[in-house]
């Protein structure tokens, strides 16, 4: 942001918990300001009345603070100097290097024309089977972790972006733990990335309401090198629900009408804007945006995730298998919408059967334990389907599985022939023909390629094997 | 004075403080550094006017100048609307050069250079009314009429009319003259304000025949009827969109028009990028040639949410007066009413339930009317058939838009979050959802004369099944596989059957996408034969295992091209397994 400022006012009228009020003339919507040396954002004018918004609250402002206003809404130098960087919410660098040198453009721009926009085609290989086998992603889409607070989905969140082959990795941190924040930090020092990551952090130490800046300055990073550079961005925004407390906090404060859950009724479009900025554009350049979005014990009919549904292509389900111990992709609740772009295309051809049938039967074994949880005698059928939703938990949806779709699609062909019969997976017979394999001896477990390290290994993974 | 100065500012609410009588709903601009925003007024109180902005008010300040229009938001109809892709306000989007949209830049929705072939319809000194028709042109595929203007009231005399020749759509075509003898000048194109319904025709009779959708769960199930409307809720993932997408690449319709309302772009983008590539399954003609795009989504600017689904049934209504049958889409008809929602609260209106404004229920009710079968003056018929998508607030169907929608849409197809998790998709849940048509007793007896006079009874009857099925399947959970007589395993199985062959239907599969009317039939009363059949099983374990395997034959078959050589070989083995179980207390000699 520009401290270049121009008019100055030392008459506040009123001063609420978040705002400050004053007469002012030829003053702009949404024009940056200082109040007393806080930052601050013109949120409503009546004639000649002009309330600011304080980021960091009003302790402590008096009347006659001097309030500097800058003539342009908030802003961000963008170009090349921007990698390997670290800033705060309002764009000041955070690592004690030099303010880097660029263009200056406002966060929060105009949205892409919808016709200049190219559909998404490219396959993002992860290696883990619950999201390339289930839920395919694709450059150029939007899609959240959906996870309890215990869940590790900053780790996994690190992993996929480390695989996933970016050529920009822009972290979005809001509400960020310290601890988390140093872990990001190191995870992408260990593995040599630092140059191709740049990070925009509010940490819990941080004002809340500042956290409303970070998708906005990180975004408009991702713009520069999606557009002007014509690279793969991948933007990471962690966590969403803090930056919506932070939505509500100011709704609040400025006495709207909330909705549902106390979130105001702009919600949807507060993400949308968002999350929209996703895109694949034209001369090959794309924003992917991954982003957390945490639950409250699991609870995805609460207004923060529902509304993100709404918007994002789907979104990834963290749950803790009690089968096998360990954290899956969920593969009911969990979704990709664009996943058919690329899957059977880019991928093999009986993928989407494959998919499709496994979740089916992983299905008739959750109503097969329901059953056996009331107390019913099971079938010979619900005992195999039980006996095939465990392996398949344990080789194909836990997070911790790193191979290669190809070997995913073969290990879900070996489960099918180690437990159905051909009539009982409802594929088409031309893929049966092809890939079936009679012998279910050939035990999967003594299969060396499936990598398995232990989630609390993650950290020592990415240094043995995740370096590109 | 038409100008008015900006006093205060919140977000994209507006009071303009001006002497001029404005009119409410009219459309202003107000003068924003380098560009001109527009507006519309929507609420009046005193020398003070609310304007809704449609557009960011990022570096709007008190004291901007304001210029009012002295009309309503209209929609501009004419020739070459076809195929087009516009914003929610009908600016057209290939005009506009950039990457991104650029704000206050305003395109034209129509072509002023193209000339059109124009053949005269009426002749001079013939009799007329608004929204009959004066001529036509070939756009596309169709035959567009071009109409007296509909805003032209009483009858009125054609004082000239041109030959047939080229033309362009602001040349003059008729000079007609109304009852007080005032002449005015008719071009290709005409204006209308988009809140107004185009109210020009004889009669609206009750829809009374099928729009055929290609899709089984409504046609054969839950039939939607030409002229009717219906609304699709379901939580967010459980395949509104997909759904909706699905029926406008298939729907006997000669004008489809969908708007992408508060949703995502990429979905706008899926259709940019195959509907071009796309056949019409029912006439062989490109599809994006019938289409016109609404796109309003969710990042583009909320005001003209609300504008995007009236300009697009402004359209429906143009194409309708010209005796065709449109298909209108909305996704999602919620969004828009979270649109109301935002205005009502900054205008600090008294909320309603969930804080949609009061009229929410009315406002929804006036624009599903707009729809209709209608008989035009010139006996001729048309009709608009709308389907909208609802998005309830964490999927529960107990909210404002889905209440209010469920009181005047005729069809509703409630998706479940349950058949969507087990992938049974169309996730239409078939015992929830209905089509009020099925209960019209012209619909019954069209659907008679097209698929034989048992078709309805066969379809009650599948109805019945798998209601029948869901119960058994309760009660197979409370006392258990072994506890329950025989026949419950059957019922339930046969109630799977049904399911698995006739509702669930793989959208991304080239030939189950899309069943013809004929096989839609051929596969019910197939699937009703094995219903009707009786079986002789020993074991309860016996029965799911051969249900499986007869499921999947007739899978197959909804996979293979209707009654190929491949298709009658699985129908032969499928009887062969039938037989083998049948009960065989008929069998002579026993
Ligand atoms: N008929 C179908 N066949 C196969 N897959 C389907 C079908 N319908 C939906 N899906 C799957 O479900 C996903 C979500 O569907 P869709 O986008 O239509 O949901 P939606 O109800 O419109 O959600 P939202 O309210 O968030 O827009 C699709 O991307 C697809 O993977
Ligand atoms: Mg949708």
């Amino acid at each position: 942001m520009s401290l270049a400022f121009k008019k100055i006012y030392t008459n506040i009228s009123h001063i609420t918990k978040a705002t400050c009020t004053l007469k002012a003339t030829g003053i702009s919507n949404e024009e940056l300001a200082m109040v007393d040396g806080k930052y601050a954002q013109v949120v409503k004018i009546m004639g000649n009345k002009v309330t600011l918004q304080v980021f960091e609250g009003t302790e402590g402002i008096p009347k006659n603070a001097e309030v500097i206003f800058s003539g342009k809404a908030p802003s961000l130098k963008v170009g090349r100097e921007l990698a390997g960087r670290f800033f705060n919410a309002y764009g000041i660098p955070i690592d004690g290097k030099h303010i880097p040198d660029g263009t200056e453009v406002e966060i929060g721009g105009p949205s892409v024309n919808p016709v200049r926009r190219r559909q998404p085609a490219e396959f993002i290989a992860t290696g883990i089977a619950g999201i390339d086998l289930n839920n395919a992603l694709v450059t150029g889409q939007k899609i959240p972790f959906f996870a309890d607070s215990d869940q590790p989905y900053n780790q996994i969140m690190a992993m996929v972006a480390l695989r996933a082959q970016a050529d920009k990795i822009i972290l979005g941190g809001m509400g960020l733990t310290n601890d988390d924040y140093l872990y990001y930090r190191n995870v992408f020092d260990n593995a040599g990335a630092l140059t191709r990551i740049i990070s925009f952090i509010n940490t819990t130490e941080d004002p809340a309401v500042e956290r409303l800046l970070i998708p906005d300055m990180a975004l408009t990073a991702a713009e520069y090198f999606a557009v002007q550079e014509k690279e793969k961005v991948l933007v990471l925004l962690t966590d969403m629900t803090l930056y919506c407390d932070a939505l509500s906090i100011v709704s609040n404060r400025m006495d709207q009408i909330p909705s549902r859950d106390s979130m105001p009724g702009s919600l949807y479009s507060d993400l949308a804007r968002i999350y929209e900025k996703a895109a694949q554009f034209p001369d090959g350049g794309s924003i992917t945006i991954i982003s957390v979005t945490s639950l409250s014990g699991g609870d995805i009919t609460h207004s923060i995730p529902d509304n993100t549904g709404y918007i994002t292509e789907g979104q990834l389900f963290l749950r803790r298998d009690t089968d096998i111990g360990k954290v899956i992709i969920d593969p009911f609740r969990s979704l990709s919408r664009l996943k058919q772009l690329v899957i059977g295309k880019q991928t093999r051809g009986d993928h989407a059967q494959v998919m499709n049938a496994a979740v089916r039967l992983y299905a008739d074994a959750m109503n097969a334990r329901t059953k056996m949880e009331n107390g019913f005698d099971l079938t010979e059928y619900d005992q195999r389907t039980l006996d095939f939703a465990k392996e398949y938990a344990r080789l194909l949806l836990a997070v911790d599985v790193n191979i290669q779709v190809e070997r995913m699609l073969d290990t879900a062909w070996e489960l099918f022939a180690r437990y159905f019969k051909k009539e009982e997976i409802g594929i088409k017979q031309q893929w049966i023909e092809t890939y079936w394999k009679e012998q279910p001896e050939n035990r999967i477990e003594t299969n060396q390629e499936l990598n398995h390290e232990h989630l609390g290994r993650i950290n020592i993974s990415f240094r043995n094997k995740e370096v590109e | 004075m038409e100008k008015g100065k900006v006093k205060n500012i919140i977000s994209n609410l507006v009071t303009v403080e001006t002497d001029y009588s404005v009119a409410q709903n009219e459309i202003c601009f107000i003068r924003t550094g380098q560009s001109d925003l527009m507006g519309g007024v929507i609420k009046v109180a005193g020398n003070h006017a609310f304007v809704q902005v449609y557009e960011s008010t990022r570096g709007m300040k008190a004291g901007d100048e304001v210029n009012f229009q002295g009309h309503m938001l209209e929609t501009t109809l004419g020739p070459g609307l076809l195929s087009k892709k516009f914003d929610g306000l009908q600016n057209d989007l290939n005009k506009m050069q950039n990457l991104f949209l650029q704000r206050g830049e305003y395109t034209d929705a129509l072509e002023h250079e193209s000339e059109w072939e124009f053949s005269p319809l009426a002749e001079t000194g013939q009799s007329i009314q608004a929204g009959d028709w004066l001529g036509e042109v070939p756009e596309k595929n169709i035959s567009h009429k071009i109409m007296v203007p509909f805003k032209l009231e009483g009858m009125l005399i054609v004082k000239s009319i041109v030959d047939k020749g080229l033309y362009k759509i602001t040349d003059t075509v008729a000079v007609l003259q109304d009852f007080q003898g005032t002449e005015h000048i008719v071009s290709m194109i005409q204006k209308w304000p988009v809140t107004i319904p185009v109210k020009i025709h004889e009669e609206k009779p009750r829809p009374f025949q099928l729009l055929h959708t290609g899709i089984r769960l409504i046609d054969t199930m839950n039939p939607l009827a030409e002229g009717g409307t219906g609304f699709i809720p379901g939580p967010f993932g459980s395949g509104k969109t997909v759904l909706q997408h699905a029926i406008a690449k298939q729907a006997q319709a000669d004008i489809i028009l969908f708007a992408a309302c508060g949703e995502r772009a990429n979905e706008i983008v899926e259709i940019f990028t195959e509907f071009p590539k796309l056949e019409d399954p029912n006439t062989g003609g490109l599809l994006m040639d019938k289409t016109i795009i609404i796109a309003n989504t969710s990042n583009m600017p909320v005001a003209s949410r609300e504008a995007s689904v009236y300009t697009a049934m402004t359209m429906a209504e143009y194409y309708r007066t010209m005796g065709l049958k449109v298909l209108l889409l909305a996704d999602s008809t919620s969004r828009w009413a979270q649109a109301l929602r935002e205005m009502s609260n900054r205008l600090e209106e008294l909320p309603g339930t969930d804080a949609f404004p009061m009229d929410l229920s009315a406002i929804i009710s006036n624009f599903y009317a707009r729809a209709g079968f209608v008989k035009l003056h010139n006996g001729k018929q048309g009709s608009i058939t709308f389907l909208g998508t609802v998005s309830p607030a964490g999927g529960n169907l107990k909210e404002p838009v889905t209440e209010a929608t469920k009181k005047v849409a005729r069809c509703y197809y409630a998706l479940s979050q349950q058949r969507a998790d087990s992938k049974r998709y169309p996730a239409i849940d078939p015992v929830d959802s209905y089509s009020k048509y099925l209960e019209y007793l012209e619909v019954q007896r069209t659907l008679g004369a097209q698929l034989g006079d048992t078709w309805v009874d066969t379809v009650i009857e599948a109805k019945d099944i798998l209601l029948k099925g869901r119960e058994t399947y309760e009660q197979i959970n409370i006392l258990g596989d072994d506890s329950v007589p025989l026949e419950y395993h059957e019922k339930y199985w046969k109630s799977e059957l049904i399911d698995f062959v006739i509702l669930q239907q793989d959208a991304f599969d080239a030939i189950d996408s899309y069943t013809s009317l004929e096989r839609q039939r051929y596969m019910l009363y197939a699937v009703i034969d094995v219903c009707h059949t009786e079986f002789n099983f020993q074991l309860f374990d016996e029965i799911a295992p051969y249900f499986k395997k007869i499921i999947d034959m007739f899978k197959q078959m909804n996979y293979i091209e209707f009654q190929s050589n491949a298709f009658n070989q699985y129908w032969k083995v499928l009887e062969e397994l039938i037989n083998q179980k049948k009960a065989k207390e008929h069998e002579p000699g026993i």
